[in-house]
């Protein structure tokens, strides 16, 4: 997030501090990866900085399509009591790149932002961003409930579910996300098994035979 | 117009070993230490894990947050350069059928992302043709392989536990990991059904076994290659330790065209393209050992035609490309809703399942003449692209966080807390089984493809028959019926006979073997039951090739302990000066 982002954060002054801690993180610009830099990513062949280099330089979004994205996108993932926004986590710019990298989100993503804007033309004579947050929520909430939809809302049904999906995987695979969501792992560690108070949770226990032939840890 | 001239290598080998993965490198391994001089030829760059490193990165490391490409089709940090489809090294289908070809071109091979199940074939999977009449017999049987496997299990090391059953033999065996919370639930309920679950074996060090290694850090990444050489890959665990005896070189991005042979029919080298300035090279050695894959040396055997060999090198027995088979795989997988809102902690644990259930029921009274195991997975992961994916078809289904049951779908604070509440639910399994070696499961060379180097193709002919299926009907009954008997909810994997109840394309297992069979008959094989070519004396095949059943298990480990022996045996023919 941006130093005005921040300040304006910090002036709201509702937050708690180990909230206010995690929205200072993205002044580091740690939240996303810089992809200039790092020829996508660790270990790279050469033709997969090749193919990195030629989708990076290609734009797919024109900025009221990005416009749009950003708002939809902080609509499903908002910042909460736990953590920060979808954009804060960089899910447009990670939607940008995925549909560059994956072309087959493409059209359903270009044609449903377009359905999305028709819908709105319709309901609210204007485009989507144009329109009050209480018009987008109310637009939302047609697409958002696949079993509620009404029959000629599928499309944008179908749209929502592919955005919904792709603002999570951006979300939970950032910095931020992970946080929120509380992977503990990817560190080195010495696994000794379910913890017990999970395995009195459960009402489990390790039989003998496998506490007795397991690898064991020096305390 | 470029030079076109060949360079011959002014130095002679004692050995040229074509593939660097778990059969050209142990061959590599076993040769160097008695001090025999080896070439190594790759198709692929040079690779070792602890600097080539992807372990320990986060998702945001990737722009497409660790999702696959074609160039790395097991995600964004796969130990694989390379996958199903190569650019430049087309292979073709036959007959409306379909094999899907996964290689890796890398020192070390596929034994870099591999998933380190790392099993014994038991008694009876060297005899089942005497047990159901069907396929072949090998020439050896368990107990000429037994004192391979020991030393396999003493010098590269694997987890297990003595369990005494008959066909799953124990080996010698480093302490396993205890298993993970889903796993606990899963062998409850399965072994309510008859299923049995054991302790997995994987070649993952639990322990130190030498000071060129460190021991596992649990980090559940092996498919990533690990900085400490903490699990097996043959480009850590036996290319690294062979070239350090200074007999080995390694010629990397080396793509072999052809075995050379004299007029005498025996092999005198091969010829190869580099990958690096695509000039033409030719290296001559007394012994040449084909470990390029169950494909790849097929490949190279029908490719390479003399007047001697008018029909492909030691292929008299017209058998090389045939017989290939790949085991069978059926997933299904779902959530246990008891693991909602689970408490936090790190269960990464090692890379790969901590329990699995071995084949646990007696073919003569199913409709399926082979058996298969299972694998699990689940719990609480690193998240990754398509993390979340399908909330949808969950969360309208369970009352959420607050107790409350809502509309499907959603957004906001509410669905946020969704994604928090499910996060470690899920979990799945896989069966993978073995499928009938057939004569008319093959591959062959395509007459009128040619890859970028100008070498023929291969061009696959596969069709699952009755027997796969209905193993495969039988591991969807069974998946159901433990996930049932778990409390699970199956949210994908239920296929019915018009998908083949889930069966897997034939290759997507990556277990794909024999090709270049061995046995006691030279008009049924290719190679005599020490990999050495029937009508070569100085070529074998090391690889999965020479496999004649592939058994319900992973074949590294068998392709380790034949590949020991042969190399054992080549030592011992070059010093009675046979070869």
């Amino acid at each position: 997030m941006d130093r005005r982002k921040y300040l304006k954060t910090l002036a709201i002054g509702t937050v708690a501090t180990g909230v206010l801690l995690q929205s200072c993180a993205p002044e580091k610009k740690e939240e996303t990866p810089d992809l200039s830099k790092i020829n996508g990513g660790p270990d790279r062949q050469p033709n997969e900085i090749e193919h990195f280099k030629k989708v990076s330089a290609e734009k797919f979004f024109d900025a009221h399509e990005m416009a749009t994205i950003t708002i939809l996108v902080d609509i499903i993932i908002p910042k909460d009591d736990v953590s920060g926004s979808a954009t804060e986590a960089g899910v447009p710019e990670f939607i940008e790149f995925i549909v560059k990298d994956m072309p087959r989100h493409q059209t359903p993503l270009r044609g449903g932002l377009k359905w999305l804007d028709l819908q709105c033309l319709k309901h609210f004579n204007k485009a989507f961003t144009e329109c009050t947050s209480a018009q987008q929520i109310e637009m939302v909430d047609e697409i958002a409930f696949p079993d509620k939809a009404k029959p000629e809302m599928t499309q944008g049904v179908a749209f929502f579910n592919l955005l919904r999906d792709l603002t999570a995987t951006g979300f939970y695979t950032s910095k931020i996300g992970i946080a929120d969501i509380g992977y503990k792992g990817n560190k080195p560690n010495q696994w000794d098994g379910v913890p017990q108070d999970v395995l009195d949770q459960f009402g489990l226990k390790y039989d003998q035979r496998t506490l007795d032939e397991s690898v064991k840890f020096e305390a | 117009m470029p030079d076109l001239q060949i360079k011959k290598s002014s130095k002679t080998y004692d050995v040229c070993i074509v593939g660097s993965g778990a059969g050209g490198g142990m061959a590599a391994y076993v040769l160097a230490k008695a001090g025999i001089k080896v070439a190594l030829l790759e198709a692929g760059p040079l690779y070792d894990p602890a600097k080539n490193v992807t372990q320990l990165k986060f998702p945001y490391e990737s722009p497409r947050r660790g999702a696959g490409t074609s160039f790395r089709p097991f995600g964004d940090f796969d130990a694989a350069y390379g996958g199903w489809e190569i650019e430049g090294e087309p292979y073709t289908q036959k007959a409306g059928t379909k094999f899907d070809w996964f290689r890796s071109r890398m020192v070390g091979g596929r034994t870099n992302h591999w998933g380190r199940i790392s099993l014994r074939f038991g008694p009876n999977d060297f005899k089942r043709k005497s047990i159901d009449g069907l396929g072949e017999d090998w020439p050896i049987g368990y107990e000429d392989v037994a004192p391979y496997y020991d030393k396999v299990d003493k010098l590269i090391g694997v987890f297990g536990t003595k369990e005494g059953i008959y066909n799953e033999p124990d080996g010698i065996f480093l302490p396993p990991p205890k298993p993970r919370l889903h796993e606990l639930f899963v062998k409850d309920a399965a072994t309510s059904l008859g299923v049995k679950v054991i302790p997995s074996r994987l070649s993952i060090l639990t322990q130190k076994i030498n000071d060129e290694r460190g021991k596992c850090f649990y980090c559940a990444q092996c498919n990533r290659g690990c900085t400490v050489h903490a699990d097996f890959s043959s480009s850590s665990v036996l290319v690294n330790p062979a070239v350090k005896t200074g007999n080995v070189d390694v010629i990397a991005n080396a793509m072999v065209r052809e075995v050379l042979t004299n007029e005498k029919g025996e092999a005198t080298g091969v010829s190869y393209v580099s990958k690096e300035d695509l000039q033409e090279y030719q290296l001559s050695a007394r012994v040449v050992i084909l470990a390029a894959s169950a494909g790849e040396s097929a490949r190279l055997l029908l490719n390479s035609k003399s007047s001697f060999h008018p029909n492909g090198l030691a292929n008299a027995s017209n058998v090389v490309g045939k017989y290939l088979h790949d085991s069978t795989g059926v997933a299904m997988g779902g959530v246990l809703p008891k693991l909602f809102n689970r408490k936090r902690y790190n269960e990464d644990g090692v890379g790969g399942l901590h329990l699995y259930s071995p084949w646990w029921l007696d073919n003569k009274k199913l409709n399926f003449p082979r058996g298969y195991h299972i694998e699990y997975w689940g719990g609480m992961d690193m998240p990754s692209y398509g993390f979340g994916g399908g909330i949808q078809g969950i969360n309208g289904k369970y009352p959420g966080a607050d107790g409350k049951l809502k509309a499907a779908g959603g957004y906001g604070a509410s669905l946020k807390s969704d994604y928090r509440y499910y996060y470690g639910s899920s979990f799945g399994m896989a069966g993978r089984g073995e499928a009938i070696a057939r004569e008319d499961n093959y591959c062959e060379i395509d007459p009128s493809v040619v890859d970028k180097y100008g070498i023929p193709v291969l061009r696959f002919h596969y069709k699952w028959s009755d027997y796969e299926i209905k193993q495969a009907k039988h591991m969807q009954d069974t998946f159901q019926e433990i996930i049932h008997k778990m409390g699970g909810d199956i949210t994908w994997g239920v296929k019915g006979a018009e998908e083949n109840y889930g069966l897997e394309t034939p290759g997507r297992i990556i277990h794909e073997v024999g090709t270049v069979r061995m046995g006691n008959e030279k008009k049924k094989s290719a190679l005599n039951k020490f990999n050495q070519a029937h009508d070569c004396k100085n070529l074998f095949v090391v690889d999965g090739g020479s496999f004649v059943s592939q058994a319900d298990k992973n074949p590294t480990w068998t392709i380790l302990a034949l590949s020991m022996r042969a190399s054992e045996y080549i030592i011992d023919e070059m010093k009675k000066q046979n070869i």
